[in-house]
């Protein structure tokens, strides 16, 4: 990623914090001019809750040359508390541990170091919750 | 001696990764396959972690316990001697992620071990001088260990975070005092660019560790009227578990006020971090009016010692995050040739 492109999506990144449409509820990871969906321009600032249900999963052990050094490593769909589906590389799992349901929680972690001078590009992972109930 | 009054912990928290190495897999890959390594067994990142992503971590956990709007925190400081970036403050990273962001100040600190503390003694300032309502102080580190050298055994991962501002009835502890001793002792270096520090061995002990750490306390204690007495808990800088023992012996401190803060053997020596988790243990089993003395020590070398009082809050915030004992107990262990791949020391091209 570019770095105004990574600096742009930040908050998303950091924080899972965007844009909601004031009108249809469309998510928006950062202020857009129009909603997507309905073209209205009124947006509230929210953040996504980070926990919720880990839907399904697959490990990848044959990367992409950027995320060679963390294989294998894990993509998950997962349900948050709010019903809001996200995408997301899960980490500090046994693989014994990974199943459908199980509760996950975001945490903050470096997702994409930029060769030795590049950018490190920091951003949300999701982890298996330290407390299951 | 510095007399305070009226700064408190308002939100604290830790944070260790979940990958273990035992010493005796280290021992066993260098052929020191004996007892009496200088701890059991050590936290050790992920692959996707630095100091950065911990410190987030452990701010997070003190920002559930503060129950404050991040934007009023006005200063973020992190002590480190691994930082993600040479030039690039990892304070406004660490801010933007708990949403405190544009904070009046943020910087990095370097002071060996003892930069985490060394944060809160200029949080306190600037608390005291009306400069910022809340700060954040940090320790955080991957500690660096050459393998095959001793340091490997204990260098380890972990960050813990304080939100200080002032004494109100939600406090957790008030800091009713601290002292530091600093002077220029060069037991322990790292040069620019280097991987991995330098260490004068038995050097580092009586005329580094011992000496500054006892210096601080000594200090705190004559000048501001404290006996060992009116302490509850103490917690030492553990580069590992015998010397706090030592200095605990020396100033006749029994061990029972030295256990509850004493988690080397089971974390190991997380630098920057490692007297302020020592500390997080405490606060997570403390009771309202005990006191609680914290000494840091950093090589190069200094020592801020601190005198805590535990309020009221501590019942109401402990159990908003997670205590550390669970950060402890929810561990992976890894074997020698998975810890090269975490510590970055396999050459992927």
């Amino acid at each position: 990623m570019r770095v105004p492109g990574y600096w742009r999506n930040m908050s998303f990144l950091y924080r899972l914090a965007g844009w909601k449409c004031v009108h249809c509820g469309a998510f928006h990871h950062y202020k857009p001019v129009v909603c997507r969906r309905c073209r209205s321009k009124e947006f509230a600032q929210v953040e996504l809750p980070g926990s919720g249900r880990l839907i399904a999963y697959t490990v990848v052990r044959s990367p992409p040359k950027e995320f060679e050094r963390c294989a294998p490593y894990a993509i998950g769909l997962i349900e948050l508390e709010d019903g809001t589906k996200i995408l997301s590389q899960l980490t500090d799992f046994k693989e014994n541990e990974l199943r459908d349901d199980i509760r996950v929680e975001a945490v903050f972690r470096r997702v994409r170091i930029n060769g030795e001078q590049g950018i490190i590009e920091y951003g949300y992972k999701f982890r298996p919750a330290l407390s299951q109930s | 001696m510095v007399k305070l009054g009226g700064v408190a912990i308002q939100g604290y928290g830790g944070y260790i990764p979940r990958y273990r190495i035992k010493a005796e897999e280290i021992g066993r890959m260098w052929g020191q396959d004996k007892s009496g390594f200088p701890v059991a067994e050590k936290t050790v990142a992920g692959i996707d972690e630095d100091a950065a992503t911990m410190a987030v971590e452990a701010a997070r956990i003190a920002l559930r316990r503060a129950g404050i709007d991040p934007r009023r925190i006005g200063a973020v400081y992190v002590g480190s001697e691994s930082k993600p970036y040479a030039v690039k403050p990892t304070g406004t990273i660490v801010a933007e992620a708990i949403g405190a962001s544009p904070t009046k100040l943020a910087a990095d600190l370097e002071f060996a071990c003892k930069a985490g503390s060394e944060a809160m003694a200029i949080i306190i300032g600037l608390i005291r001088s009306g400069q910022v309502e809340y700060g954040l102080a940090i320790g955080a580190d991957t500690a660096q260990g050459r393998p095959g050298d001793a340091l490997e055994y204990t260098a380890a991962s972990g960050a813990a975070a304080f939100i200080l501002g002032k004494t109100d009835h939600r406090a957790v502890a008030e800091i009713e005092a601290w002292s530091g001793y600093a002077t220029d002792t060069p037991d322990f270096w790292r040069r620019p660019g280097d991987k991995y520090p330098m260490h004068t061995a038995r050097f580092t002990g009586e005329p580094a560790y011992f000496k500054h750490i006892i210096g601080a306390v000594q200090s705190l204690l004559e000048n501001d009227g404290y006996t060992l007495n009116e302490i509850d808990y103490v917690v030492f800088h553990q580069p590992n578990v015998k010397f706090p023992l030592a200095v605990a012996k020396y100033l006749k401190v029994g061990q029972e006020k030295v256990s509850p803060g004493l988690i080397a053997n089971s974390v190991g020596n997380t630098y920057s971090a490692c007297s302020l988790l020592g500390l997080v243990n405490v606060l997570d089993q403390a009771q309202p009016g005990q006191r609680i003395l914290v000494a840091s020590y950093g090589s190069g070398a200094g020592s801020d010692a601190f005198v805590l009082r535990v309020l009221d809050g501590i019942l109401e915030k402990r159990d908003l995050a997670p205590k550390l004992a669970e950060f402890i107990e929810n561990k992976i262990y890894i074997d020698y040739s998975t810890y090269l791949k975490l510590r970055d020391e396999i050459l992927v091209r």
